[in-house]
């Protein structure tokens, strides 16, 4: 290989130099980015991983970006958690959580994916970016590009959470609601990349983008002291993220950073937009896609990307996909929330539940080491919770009034059967 | 009767650089023959190993996908605008294009993997 990495058609195989382009133009297929590892494995070592940056750029040598590169902004390398009241919760003994409601700089993970594609439109000398976003991809492509000085275009369905959209324009992004749901706004993107010569990050430049996600699989297996989970359980909405987690530990293996072993890979969903879990319970290899109705809106895609290529990453682990309803979506960020004090939006209260549920119909083993990866902050979809909590009067501010407060609170909960909360 | 069909830049290195095209097909299969009739170079490009159109590519009418609408029942109306528009990252491909795909890898046609990357795999894939 020439480069230390290039583009590589995932159906023919046919080879690409480094361009911004995402189709092979022989059998139309999609452009995955193959790393050089055989030249990394002569200078990439746990020391010289550990030597790095306290950032998703600690694994640069194993991202496709150039090597005099200076990235700007410190995403990643976010908290891997023990959770162990969720844990007992749930019937679990060895849970983590991947925590990517903390992700620098706009707290989910699409700034990994952003950052690496943001870094090639630098490199393949755009001036102008985009995306077409179901939100969060929208804040993280506004707020690099704005550190980076792109003009920036962000398609998104109009029916977005208003704070996702509020996070978006705060950096000054020009920000386009598109009367469709994201499918819809996905195709437009594809044909507004093919006629202007603009850096979309997930479309004509989503090889690069892909590869940031990455970084979450090399994160989870260094902080677990250089070893790899029995299990994952992934949200899934494109179906990338999966794959390319799968992709990170496949190559910690075989640069001989970790010892290899059997992982299984889990898959998460909302019923309401579930193309990629039914296909995984049907034992079917193609996607049928479907409309989303879902309050998961960051997951809502109806005709998941890399929907295939997930199915097949679960099924050939082993694995399993589940989907979950809008009420249990809304009881499971609570719950993550009640537990182990992380807020998370939408899709981690998809794959709180899903984790739950794959727990309790055994599918999962409560001892193996199992890690949740959570992406997103609750922050962002505070409107899921409108009217989960009771305003109380406002308390006069002398003691006796809190005290009568306490009162009142204590016969509430005596009201609550065996002392058990129950939602 | 006649519908505009748009066409993707990835098509264009086998059209002469066409980007559209307009079709008095009546429905899907119709107007795949008729862009294979314009395009003859875009055939082997177009359709996989078994004679199938490859389900990277999918079809859209006005805004809607067309497998919502039927797929290749649906008639097209006049003044019906086609996108033609390959997946970005993936799509939906049937099980006997996967048995292809594995007959080709076994044939030497296909070297690298999906997950790895490598030439060849190195993760058993």
């Amino acid at each position: 290989m020439a480069a230390a990495y290039e583009l590589r058609c995932r159906e023919c195989g046919k080879r690409y130099d480094n361009a911004p382009l995402s189709i092979c133009d022989e059998c139309f297929s999609p452009l995955e980015v193959a790393v050089d590892l055989d030249a990394a494995r002569k200078t990439v070592t746990r020391a010289s991983i550990a030597a790095g940056p306290t950032s998703m750029w600690r694994y640069q040598a194993l991202l496709p970006v150039p090597d005099d590169s200076t990235p700007q902004t410190p995403a990643g390398w976010t908290p891997l958690l023990r959770a162990p009241r969720l844990a007992e919760r749930i019937g679990a003994t060895n849970l983590w959580i991947k925590n990517d409601a903390v992700c620098l700089p706009t707290l989910s993970f699409k700034d990994r994916v952003v950052a690496v594609a943001l870094e090639n439109a630098r490199r393949f000398g755009f001036d102008t970016v985009g995306c077409s976003s179901t939100g969060n991809l929208a804040n993280a492509v506004a707020a690099q590009a704005a550190r980076l000085g792109f003009k920036t275009y962000i398609l998104v369905p109009a029916d977005l959470e208003p704070a996702k959209i509020l996070n978006t324009q705060v950096y000054g992004a020009t920000l386009v609601r598109i009367d469709g749901n994201y499918d819809h706004v996905n195709r437009l993107c594809s044909q507004i990349a093919d006629r202007y010569n603009w850096g979309f990050v997930n479309v004509n430049l989503r090889p690069y983008y892909a590869e940031g996600s990455k970084t979450v699989g090399f994160e989870i297996a260094e902080q677990l002291g250089w070893r790899l989970p029995d299990n994952v359980v992934v949200p899934m909405a494109g179906g990338s993220l999966i794959t390319k987690i799968r992709k990170a530990f496949k190559e910690l293996v075989a640069l001989g950073l970790v010892e290899d072993k059997p992982v299984r890979f889990f898959g998460a969903q909302a019923t309401g937009c579930s193309p990629i879990s039914t296909a995984v319970k049907n034992g079917a290899d193609a996607i049928e896609p479907q409309r989303p109705r879902t309050i998961a809106r960051s997951l809502a895609i109806g005709n998941p990307a890399d929907g295939v290529y997930a199915t097949r990453a679960i099924r050939d682990s082993g694995g399993w996909a589940e989907d979950v309803s809008d009420v249990e979506i809304v009881s499971a960020i609570q719950e993550l929330a009640e537990t182990e004090g992380i807020f998370t939006e939408t899709a981690g209260g998809v794959t709180t539940a899903v984790t739950a549920r794959l727990y309790a119909h055994e599918r999962i083993h409560p001892d193996e080491l199992t890690v949740a990866c959570i992406t997103g902050n609750g922050l962002k979809t505070t409107d899921v919770l409108q009217g989960a909590y009771e305003q109380h009067a406002a308390v006069r501010p002398r003691l006796s009034d809190f005290e009568q407060y306490l009162a009142e609170r204590s016969e509430e909960n005596d009201l609550v059967v065996g002392g058990a909360y129950v939602r | 009767m006649s519908v505009r069909v748009l066409l993707p830049n990835a098509f264009q290195k086998h059209t002469n650089g066409a980007k559209e095209i307009t079709s008095s097909a009546g429905n899907l299969p119709a107007l795949i023959t008729e862009i294979e009739t314009t395009f003859p170079d875009l055939k082997t490009h177009l359709r996989d190993e078994s004679g199938q159109v490859r389900k990277f590519i999918n079809f859209y009418v006005n805004e809607e996908d067309i497998r919502f609408l039927g797929n290749e029942k649906y008639a097209f109306q006049d003044g019906d605008e086609v996108l033609v528009i390959p997946s970005i990252a993936g799509g939906a491909f049937s099980a006997g294009e996967v048995a292809l795909r594995g007959a080709d890898q076994q044939r030497g046609q296909c070297h690298c993997c999906s997950y790895c990357g490598q030439e060849p795999c190195c993760c058993g894939d």
